[in-house]
């Protein structure tokens, strides 16, 4: 069974070509069906194809099925060809798994929009351009997926095109991405004009057979790594992601948990041989994430709109995920991608069911005490909270202490540090999101107040299964403390991801640093309670006190107006200027030249034609005497 | 005997006249007929080639040339007829509607 595994991203990529031509004259109920069935097939295959791959022999991975020679040229030759690896299965079934449930929501989110099914081609392309990314078996077929997910992002973020703003937004990340991408691309151009091939395995082979030297290594690493910065939306690319939020929460929810913004990380650790041979690279790389997830965390912390928080939340997990790369401890990276697919759909799907409720309203200012209107969305949320913040028992606990444990052990302090900063205020922003939304003062909009209402079931029930699985997903992967091989997450990845020989930690310092996780995130609910519930004036004092830093943080840095500032607007100034002076001047006047010229001429021989047959008949006849003395003499 | 070149001689004579008619002569109806002597002048051409080589080929070439001419003259007649019905006149001066 496990040989039909190619089909996993094709099936998402036929019933998006059918809906793509079909899809104007098909009803609602049979396009939603068949959307949510593809993704559910791809699903199912990819659970078999996992358990078909443990059932096969280590030494035999990865499985590889060929489909054709895609490109042919002299030495080069890429394969149109798919893998099943540990890595790959495990990020198809999260992808294929988070995207169905997704899907489903979507039905009930999406059904009074007029393009729905535009909506469903976009998001069964999505989720098969991802599908590609993951299973690819070479570097340049991968790059055509994670292409196909910068487009679909550009489709679906503008997938309100009326929307100035919502245009702007899918333009910006299509923008910003594709300056990651370069590098990403210079990087493939590098490995193949050193390793002679494409291929994954191939790659590791040169890796490990010494082909690739270390600073190429990290020139090349450096290069995918951009690639990663703006897909992953690290630091300095990340203003992307916040602007995303102008697409349907469920794309938002798409993006953030299991398709784009996790192939970053998805790619450092398909090519960690290539960051552990650099080192310098992973260091970059773990700096990055660290810095980012402090960073972004910030930024989280004082946006009023309900959506935002959630996507700064992303991009400071991202960052931690690369904290885990960085510091060499790829599977902690990956445990933590995965659980945070679960929580992070689960948070972004619970903030559409309360827009959803409240008539499309995103402001937390408008919100408060909507805990007893949503008696179903408020507990998803709460967990979904629970668990980002790191709370033990929860999914997010263990992953997250997985990587600031390994960072810890690798002796890079720096980075454990900024993770734990990150960690109190990853706590405090999600609370303090819980705290204005469900609990306190209601001051909704009296509108709003009217419709209130809790989503129908084809909306909660998807939030009940992600709720599920963001409480229990953690427990593949328990830490040390626990047992020896409790790990089953990291060691079910092992083949691909080479494990660090990791300088052992005794079990008293692996407690302390447990317990220092769990303190961290207490703290910080525990401000958040002081600062919205009990001493509800707390944050206007403070902001009074340090008006600069609020609204630093309120600004986001002011990181938009300086890029608009040193490159957006010189770039659009610059384009004004080419266009005035050469656009205008030079295309244009060589165009119209060569138009007047033409004219000019016809004008003047245009003497010539008298309309008088005499004037013709003596050109004849000249001609006739002309060619005659020609013969003659 | 007549000698073949005087033949030769006649028929350029005739064709020289017909295209200095042409161009002097300013209605259609004129200008038709100078070039039906243009015609025969060929025609002579032909005959006086026909006799100085002894060949049958030209005269029956003429035979054709005149029958065609025939068909020629009668819608070259009628066009000017034509013409003359719609613009009452037949100046060629005043026949410029191709001009550009």
């Amino acid at each position: 069974m496990t040989e039909i595994f190619w089909l996993i991203p094709f099936i998402p990529l036929f019933s998006s070509f059918l809906l793509a031509i079909f899809g104007r004259a098909l009803p609602k109920k049979y396009i939603s069906f068949q959307a949510c069935f593809a993704v559910f097939v791809s699903f199912i295959i990819s659970v078999i194809s996992f358990f078909g791959l443990l059932q096969v022999s280590q030494e035999s991975y990865p499985l590889l099925k060929t489909l054709f020679t895609w490109i042919k040229s002299g030495s080069f030759s890429i394969n149109l060809s798919l893998q099943l690896d540990p890595l790959s299965a495990v990020m198809a079934m999260v992808v294929s798994g988070v995207s169905f449930i997704i899907h489903v929501y979507s039905v009930g989110y999406m059904t009074e929009d007029k393009s729905y099914s535009r909506y469903f081609t976009y998001l069964n392309l999505f989720t098969f351009a991802m599908l590609l990314l993951v299973m690819s078996s070479n570097i340049v077929l991968m790059f055509v997926g994670w292409e196909g997910v910068g487009l679909c992002s550009y489709l679906l973020i503008g997938f309100w095109f009326e929307r100035h703003s919502a245009a702007n937004a899918g333009k910006k990340a299509f923008i910003v991405t594709r300056i990651g991408d370069l590098g990403f691309l210079l990087g493939i151009f590098f490995i193949f004009i050193h390793v002679g091939s494409a291929e994954f395995t191939a790659i590791n082979e040169a890796i490990s057979g010494g082909v690739i030297t270390q600073s190429l290594a990290t020139l090349i690493a450096l290069l995918l790594f951009m690639g990663a910065v703006g897909k992953s939306a690290q630091i300095p690319l990340y203003v992307w992601l916040p602007d995303a939020m102008e697409g349907p929460t469920p794309v938002s929810a798409l993006i953030h948990a299991a398709t784009m913004v996790t192939a970053g990380v998805y790619m450092v650790s398909r090519m960690n041989l290539l960051y552990t041979l650099s080192g310098t690279a992973a260091l970059v790389v773990g700096i990055i994430g660290a810095v980012t997830a402090v960073y972004a965390a910030t930024m989280a912390l004082t946006q009023n709109d309900i959506k935002r928080v959630l996507a700064y939340s992303t991009i400071s997990q991202i960052g931690y995920m690369f904290i885990g790369c960085g510091v060499g401890a790829y599977a902690a990276g990956m445990f933590h991608l995965y659980t945070h697919a679960f929580f992070k759909s689960l948070l972004f799907l619970s903030a559409g069911s309360v827009m959803h409720a409240l008539s499309g309203e995103l402001d937390m200012r408008k919100m408060g005490g909507l805990r007893k209107y949503l008696p179903f969305t408020y507990p998803a949320f709460l967990i979904g909270a629970i668990a980002i913040a790191g709370i033990p028992f929860l999914s997010g606990f263990f992953s997250k202490d997985a990587i600031l444990t390994q960072a810890f052990a690798q002796k890079q302090y720096f980075i454990w540090a900024l993770g734990v900063f990150g960690a109190i205020l990853t706590a405090f922003y999600m609370f303090r999101l819980i705290f204005l939304t469900f609990h306190g003062n209601e001051r909704l909009e009296p509108e709003a107040k009217k419709h209130l209402h809790e989503s129908p079931p084809v909306m909660t029930i998807p939030l009940g299964l992600l709720a599920f699985f963001s409480i229990i997903a953690g427990y593949i992967g328990l830490p040390v403390v626990f047992g020896k091989r409790l790990n089953l997450f990291s060691q079910f990845l092992e083949p691909v991801i080479k494990p660090v020989h990791e300088p052992h930690l005794s079990i008293q310092t692996e407690w302390l640093l447990i317990l220092i996780s769990v303190a961290v995130a207490l703290l910080g609910i525990y401000i958040a309670y002081i600062f919205y519930i009990k001493k509800p004036k707390t944050p206007h004092t403070l902001n009074a006190k340090f008006p600069f830093i609020y609204r630093l943080l309120y600004n986001k840095y002011y990181v938009d107006e300086i890029y608009n500032a040193v490159f957006v607007n010189p770039t659009i100034r610059g384009s004004e200027i080419i266009y005035d002076h050469f656009d205008l001047k030079v295309i244009d006047g060589a165009l119209n030249g060569s138009a007047s010229v033409t004219g000019l001429s016809g004008k003047i021989l245009s003497y010539i034609q008298t309309g008088l047959i005499k004037d013709y008949a003596l050109v004849f006849l000249f001609g006739v005497i002309l060619f005659l003395g020609y013969l003659l003499f | 005997m007549i000698p073949g070149s005087y033949f030769f001689i006649l028929s350029v004579i005739l064709f020289v006249l017909g295209v200095i008619a042409f161009f002097v002569k300013r209605d259609l109806l004129t200008q038709f007929l100078s070039i039906e002597v243009m015609l025969n002048a060929g025609n002579l051409a032909f005959l006086a080639f026909a006799r100085a080589l002894n060949s049958l080929h030209g005269q029956v070439i003429v035979f054709f040339i005149i029958t065609v001419a025939a068909a020629e003259a009668a819608v070259g007649l009628a066009i000017i007829l034509l013409i003359f019905r719609q613009k009452k006149t037949i100046k060629s001066e005043d026949m410029n509607l191709m001009k550009g």
